[in-house]
């Protein structure tokens, strides 16, 4: 057995439940007499719902393959060989259950190792070797097509990227050294860098074409038959294949600076994945394939043994498994259909959530409020949006024609309401408001009808308490802005029952939305967090910090931004409200900080000014402040602010907010845009010791979005 | 208002290679439709002069609508090929000549300008839908004897055949078989064939069929060259004990697509588009079901008389090989000799196969590809038999004729 052979038999061991992709070799003859060929297919023999992965034992599989099509280029029986995929699938990567389960650095190498063992065999084969990118093709899946002589791609592909440091690592089976050599570091920085930093972004296959990473592009139709046909063609030498040289000069360190500052912008060196991968383009440069294969297997050893890799698979777990199927939802056959919604109010919220209704559901929305001009408005607000879908062409005139006839505005509750199935209130954040529109719509609406509110900080029980059937009332806490960030938090009033809750995660669902349970709690979680949060950097600012410092001191977080950026995003009077509400439900933990009081009084909406390009403090802000004199260093703050959000998420465990610290960390991570290297947060909080020195025990078990012990 | 009928022409044809039918067939785990589509972007490269929004049609045959062969697949076929939606299309069913039949339903349509240019192909996948799936014959063809209960049967009807024809015996179609398959071969070591084949990449997942994963097929998998009359001889006779009709001397059952460009030919002039054969005549004729084969016989007289042409002005036959019988029964008819030269030239169905609504543009794109060869030939004809009693016929003009230089 080759030494390869045995590093994956090692590996398998580790490994027990892989879902093994089998390498199949078939052989046949190339048309126009260009010669016998050995076409490898990668499937793992799944629908293409499950796609193909390599693990150890899918390794072993590739590797055997490549064995016997070695052996047949070597007595010259085969003229090439190719690779694809199964059906919709070429693959999609390393197996991360594999990944996760790997305890000691020198596994982790292994793994590296492994891969690159088996995947240089094919650059190294006595023949060209040809990939073909038939579909999905993702991390390990892309990188085994860049070892090949040549490739192609289905136009149809809609989906290609090296992803691996969206979630920490780096593409270190190849990507890093091979990519740049291919397309040169700029565009091999874009994908690397930018588009996994950009929220995973993929690439089309027109767009793998056009960056060179494939050399010829086929239509999804015939795409094999065709790519075979350029195949024989290349054999026999009637096509040449002509690659830009790749420019080794000044242009590969700028494309490295530029990744850096993108990085930079991302995760402000919080997360080490993309800054390794940077380090490995540019050692590159200077062409040394196989030096850059063993940086790429010291980078995924470190990466896989560190917390922020681990706290990024258990994010895109949380992201991808649990806020699909939400934790403590009702059986989802207690839903009732949904097939008229009602809007109280024609505000920007109120027109933003009917917009969403009307576009996911396409089911009748009607507005109403106090008077027809706003209605007129909101009606108005969301045939406008229509319409600029219509002109980017997200939608066609049909669709458009459909989407109008739906939404209507009227000033009678009764007209509008008397067959809706679900009503959603979006008014003025006052408890009587809210309970006098909703026994209003009690009045006229059917007797089986779900009432939501999008109440950011009222009890939800409150509000339904004066009702004649509360148990139809749930909190529907959407994320501004509604159409981006995912999160939806669905409130389980003290009365709710079953078959409301149920109905509301069925809508959430075909609303696209992250749903996640959450108790009838003051300002339930993600609010709750970020006010602690800023609450706490507002503190040390108040007691005398300087502005600054006390931002700083948050950087290494990684945040998407800096806490006083983001109370300008949410608007310091909103900010302040929601402190308020927090102070008179918890005065012990959360303050109203008189200097936030000061600039929302002075009419102020943010507390910077960008005159001269970066932010500045306002000085009409800084002329405000009133501070103490208690001065503390960044990792004073730093350790402060943690304290105090491991103190309130592990009240919120305590309390029942939430099933588990996971529904925290997804709510973070979806409603807040807290990053995957954080794991949302309690990854972070444990791995730093924050947990244990407050609360005095860890969010997580060891092993969950941690190296195992 | 008056009306010009215009001259129809075959621009172009191709197929896809002929499977065998059944589990360990090339095709087995590959969709009807998608040899269709396969074969119809084949023809759209191969004619880049034809702008798909041209198109004014896509006809497709296939005897078995249902499944991947159903849902009107002369338009989903044109869809899923990438033609523009503004392109319609339908299927059409005349058991084997469908094929056939889009050509001539199409080319009359042509005639009488309703279209410029169409696509016309056939599709059979008798592994995917073996002969019969489905089908409910009305009880009254049995109990009021409107049929022979063997009508239904098609190597029944062969036998049938045989016994109108006492002077054809299995020796004859035996020796008939042969030849087919003798021509296959020389016309494939020719290159006769290979031209006109697309290229179908096909997935297998079963070990028992052979090496699994993608393939690529770029032959026809029924060809048995080599085969001699020792190997018929002791083939069984499955029809009827003791009969004349073997798996040796009749078409298998098979998997594949045509497809052709059949325009006007004015249109294909216009577009510079290749005229490869010009439509004379055509037609169809009813026999007794339990004769079936004996079609051709009828068609080709009434196809002849159309164009006031006799059996002697066509130069080159290309005749279904449904059955050596009904072959030889064609030829016995006309007083042609059974290895005459002007027949089937590359052989025919006996070894290439037949998947039956597709077989027709086969016949046409082997008649085509002989006209260019053969400019002193005027007149060729494409026949073919069909189930329950019919018999086609198309016959064709030369563009190529160099006239009795």
């Amino acid at each position: 057995m080759s030494t390869t052979a045995e590093l994956l038999k090692g590996a398998a061991e580790l490994f027990p439940d892989e879902v093994v992709t089998s390498a199949h070799v078939r052989h046949f003859d190339l048309p126009f007499g260009a010669g016998r060929f050995a076409l490898v297919t990668l499937d793992n023999g799944l629908d293409h719902t499950k796609p193909t992965t390599f693990g150890p034992a899918s390794l072993a599989n590739l590797n055997a393959a490549i064995d016997q099509v070695e052996k047949e280029a070597a007595e010259g029986t085969i003229v090439g060989v190719g690779i694809t995929g199964k059906p919709f699938i070429f693959a999609v990567g390393a197996d991360l259950k594999g990944v996760e389960l790997l305890k000691r650095h020198e596994d982790a190498l292994a793994i590296g190792k492994g891969g690159h063992e088996v995947f240089k065999r094919l650059a190294a084969l006595a023949v060209p070797t040809f990939a073909y990118y038939n579909g999905a093709a993702m991390g390990g899946g892309v990188e085994v097509g860049l070892h090949c002589t040549y490739r192609t791609v289905s136009a149809a592909i809609p989906a290609f990227s090296l992803p691996e440091v969206f979630l920490g690592l780096v593409p270190g089976w190849g990507g890093c050294a091979l990519l740049p050599n291919l397309i040169g570091a700029e565009k091999a920085v874009s994908v690397i860098i930018e588009n996994s930093l950009n929220q995973n972004r993929q690439l089309k296959g027109a767009q793998v074409y056009e960056l060179g990473i494939a050399d010829a592009i086929f239509e999804g139709a015939d795409f094999l038959e065709q790519s075979l046909l350029w195949t024989a063609a290349v054999l026999k030498g009637e096509i040449v294949v002509e690659r830009p040289a790749v420019d080794r000069g000044e242009a590969w360190d700028q494309a490295v600076a530029k990744g850096r500052f993108v990085a930079d912008s991302k995760v402000h060196g919080a997360a080490p994945a993309a800054y390794r991968a940077l380090d490995i383009i540019a050692a590159a440069k200077n062409g040394d394939l196989q030096q850059g294969f063993d940086a790429e297997d010291q980078a995924l050893a470190d990466l896989i043994m560190g917390g922020e890799l681990r706290s990024g698979i258990y994010a895109f777990n949380l992201v991808q498994k649990r806020g699909k199927r939400p934790a403590g939802a009702p059986d989802k056959n207690l839903a009732r259909p949904v097939t008229k919604v009602g809007v109280v109010g024609a505000g920007l919220m109120a027109s933003q959530l009917a917009l969403l209704f009307l576009r996911r559901l396409e089911v009748p929305v009607v507005l109403t409020d106090i008077d027809q001009a706003r209605v007129d408005k909101g009606v108005g607000y969301v045939h406008a949006e229509i319409d600029k879908l219509l002109g980017k062409g997200r939608i066609n005139q049909d669709k458009a024609n459909r989407l109008k006839a739906l939404v209507t505005g009227v000033l009678d509750k009764a007209e509008g309401f008397a067959d809706a199935d679900f009503v959603i209130e979006a008014v003025f954040e006052e408890i009587g408001v809210k309970q006098q529109v909703f026994a209003e719509v009690e009045a006229v609406a059917p007797a089986h009808a779900i009432f939501a509110t999008n109440t950011s900080s009222l009890s939800v029980s409150e509000m339904a308490s004066k009702l004649k059937h509360p148990e139809r009332v749930v909190g529907f806490h959407f994320f501004n802005p509604v159409a981006v960030l995912p999160l939806l938090e669905i409130v389980r009033g003290e009365q709710t029952d079953d078959a409301s809750l149920a109905t509301a995660f069925a809508v959430a669902k075909k609303l696209k939305k992250t749903a996640v349970l959450v108790k009838d709690a003051p300002a339930f979680v993600v609010n709750r967090i970020l006010t602690r949060f800023m609450g706490e950097i507002q503190n040390v600012i108040d007691e005398g910090t300087p502005v600054e410092v006390a931002e700083r001191a948050v950087e290494p977080l990684g945040l998407p931004m800096s806490p006083l950026v983001l109370l300008e995003l949410v608007g310091p009077a909103i900010g302040l409200h929601v402190s308020e509400t927090l102070n008179r439900a918890f005065p012990e933990r959360f303050t109203v900080s008189p200097n936030l009081k000061a600039v929302v009084e002075a009419g102020k909406r943010g507390f910077y000014v960008y005159d001269s390009g970066k932010p500045e403090l306002d000085p009409e802000v800084a002329a405000l402040l009133k501070q103490g004199d208690v001065v503390l260093t960044e990792e004073q703050v730093r350790a402060r602010v943690l304290d105090a959000v491991a103190q309130e998420i592990g009240l919120m465990l305590d309390e029942g907010v939430v099933a588990e610290a996971q529904d925290i960390d997804l709510c973070l991570i979806t409603g807040a845009g807290w990053p995957f290297h954080l794991g949302g947060i309690t990854p972070y909080l444990d791995r730093e010791g924050v947990s244990e020195r407050v609360n005095g025990k860890r969010f997580l078990a060891p092993g969950v979005a941690s190296v195992p012990a | 208002m008056p009306r010009t009928v215009r001259d129809v022409v075959f621009v172009d044809g191709v197929r896809t290679p002929f499977g065998k039918a059944g589990p360990k067939g090339i095709y087995h785990e590959t969709r009807a439709d998608d040899l269709v589509v396969k074969a119809i972007r084949e023809l759209l490269r191969r004619n880049p002069g034809l702008d798909p929004k041209r198109i004014d049609e896509v006809a497709i045959a296939a005897t078995t609508q249902i499944g991947d062969q159903g849902l009107t697949l002369g338009r989903t076929a044109g869809i899923l090929a990438g033609l523009p939606q503004s392109v319609p299309g339908y299927s059409i069913d005349r058991m084997c000549a469908g094929a056939l039949t889009a050509v001539t339903s199409t080319a009359g349509s042509i005639a009488f300008g309703a279209y410029d240019a169409v696509i016309a192909g056939g599709v059979e996948h008798m592994g995917r839908h073996p002969m019969g799936e489905g089908v409910d014959p009305n009880p009254r063809f049995v109990s009021e004897k409107l049929v022979d209960e063997s009508a239904l049967f098609m190597g029944m009807t062969a036998e049938n055949l045989h016994d109108r024809y006492p002077s054809i015996t299995k020796q004859r179609a035996d020796e008939y078989a042969v030849r087919s398959q003798e021509k296959a071969a020389k016309a494939y070591a020719n290159g006769k064939i290979q031209q006109d084949l697309v290229p179908v990449s096909v997935r297998r997942t079963s070990p028992e069929a052979g090496e699994t994963g993608w393939g690529l097929v770029t032959a026809d998998e029924p060809m048995r060259p080599g085969t001699t009359l020792e190997n018929l001889a002791g083939l069984k006779t499955p029809f009827r004990v003791h009969g004349r009709v073997t798996a040796g001397n009749a078409a298998g059952l098979n998997d594949g697509a045509t497809a052709s460009i059949i325009a006007s030919e004015d249109f294909a002039r216009e577009h510079e588009l290749p005229v490869k054969m010009r439509l004379v005549s055509y037609a169809f004729a009813g026999v007794e079901p339990e004769v079936m084969g004996y079609g051709p016989i009828p068609a080709t007289e009434k196809a002849l008389a159309k164009a006031g042409l006799s059996i002697s002005d066509i130069g080159l036959f290309e005749i279904n090989e449904a059955f050596a019988v009904q072959v030889l029964a064609f030829l016995e008819h006309y007083g042609i000799a059974d290895d005459d030269a002007r027949v089937n030239q590359y052989g025919g169905a006996i070894a290439f196969g037949h998947p039956l609504a597709s077989s027709g543009v086969r016949l046409m794109t082997q008649l085509a590809r002989q006209f260019e060869e053969q400019p002193q030939v005027r007149y060729g004809l494409t026949t073919m038999c069909v189930g329950f009693g019919m018999g086609a016929t198309v016959v064709w003009e030369n563009p190529h004729f160099e006239g009795d230089k």
